[in-house]
């Protein structure tokens, strides 16, 4: 991996793969090591830049770039996962995810934000955090994981991307408007009804059960309240 | 057999460094990261971390030089050590950070100098610990053992 470059790109082909492709935005050189070797341990493709801006470039929504809705070169970058730092020169974690969820194109990707924010029992920074939290659930974050990531957190994460089995699937999936774009996921994570249907070529059975339950569940079945903030939000308030 | 002896000494003298506070749970987490596809995973890390640090109290001392001071730029700097810091698992050198973004939340020129040298220190004081760790690590895997991880 060449750590002078400030993205790291997996170079192993992704057409036909099985495994889950994960974009992390982080600008911290070490963070994003980290990130990497964390999500390439639980078996995900990793792609890490060092900004917002060179995320939306790596997305197609660079406006200098063709729109992804011409067929050109994005075969195989599909992106299953954003997860991204929230605290970033230029463009904020929290701008990047406005962006990528105003976006037809790509707002069905799962975005998670990362915040070094430690929760100190301080009232002030406590305050912070639930509000850091609430603006980027109001964007449609996924979670909201405070740093550093652990495993446990990865394999939470991995609950978030549902891949259709068919992997491959380029063509325009079912919906009523044409999301074009070769290699842009086209399901609804919302819409996931239960972890366990994932796709089984990617959790094995052990990682399946260990697996927290998806947000959209009912309140009752979630045993991981405490592990993240976003999760005591959706739980007890809108949903 | 020296490999028997080098893991005990690897773990003692990791040990001890935990219940110092030099390093915390972190620095575990890190290690579990580290397998054959990526042996040399730690010592990559934390070169990076010791670059990055150099680099980030270099910064702080020459904001904290400027006339007047920008109190924003010395809390960015801070702010990025405590984020490498918290990743790496340099538990002593978080904490310290904590205090010292407080520190230039209220613009106390003093306390940021005072806080400042604390760092160096204990920047100092970390890397130092560190050596024998890596030379044991390093030791170990040359001999075909295997580096033993706490929990």
């Amino acid at each position: 991996m060449d750590t002078d470059h400030v993205v790291s790109f997996d170079p192993s082909p992704m057409e036909g793969s099985e495994d889950v492709h994960v974009l992390a935005v982080d600008d911290s050189l070490i963070d994003r090591k980290f990130i990497q070797r964390l999500l390439k341990i639980s078996a995900c493709k990793v792609t890490a830049v060092d900004s917002g801006t060179r995320a939306l470039q790596f997305l197609g929504l660079d406006k200098n770039r063709r729109t992804l809705d011409s067929d050109d070169g994005f075969v195989g970058l599909k992106v299953d996962l954003i997860i991204t730092d929230y605290c970033m020169p230029g463009m904020t974690g929290y701008e990047l995810l406005k962006k990528i969820k105003e976006s037809s194109t790509l707002r069905e990707i799962p975005v998670v934000i990362m915040s070094s924010e430690n929760i100190l029992p301080r009232i002030d920074s406590v305050m912070k955090m639930f509000l850091k939290t609430c603006r980027c659930l109001e964007e449609g974050a996924e979670d909201f994981i405070v740093k550093p990531v652990k495993l446990s957190d990865v394999k939470r994460l991995k609950g978030y991307m549902t891949r259709d089995v068919k992997v491959g699937s380029h063509g325009h999936g079912g919906g009523d408007d044409d999301r074009g774009g070769a290699g842009i996921n086209h399901r609804k994570v919302s819409d996931t009804p239960n972890v366990a249907s994932s796709p089984p070529s990617i959790l094995s059975p052990t990682l399946s059960s260990s697996l927290s339950l998806s947000p959209s569940l009912s309140p009752s079945s979630s045993p991981t309240i405490i592990d993240s903030p976003i999760r005591v939000l959706k739980i007890t308030s809108i949903e | 057999m020296d490999v028997i002896q080098w893991q005990k000494q690897l773990l003692d003298h990791q040990a001890v460094m935990l219940r110092e506070g030099f390093l915390d749970d972190q620095f575990i987490q890190l290690q579990k990261l580290q397998d054959d596809s990526s042996p040399d995973f730690v010592i990559e890390v934390m070169t990076m971390f010791f670059e990055d640090s150099e680099n980030l109290l270099n910064n702080m001392k020459r904001a904290l030089e400027q006339e007047p001071v920008d109190f924003r730029q010395v809390d960015a700097h801070v702010h990025q050590f405590k984020g490498s810091s918290a990743s790496v698992g340099a538990g002593r050198i978080k904490n310290v950070c904590a205090t010292f973004r407080d520190l230039c939340e209220a613009q106390k020129l003093e306390g940021c100098v005072t806080c400042l040298q604390q760092l160096q220190h204990e920047y100092s004081l970390l890397k130092s610990n560190l050596q024998p760790l890596f030379r044991l690590r390093q030791q170990i895997q040359a001999a075909g053992g295997s580096i033993p991880i706490m929990d």
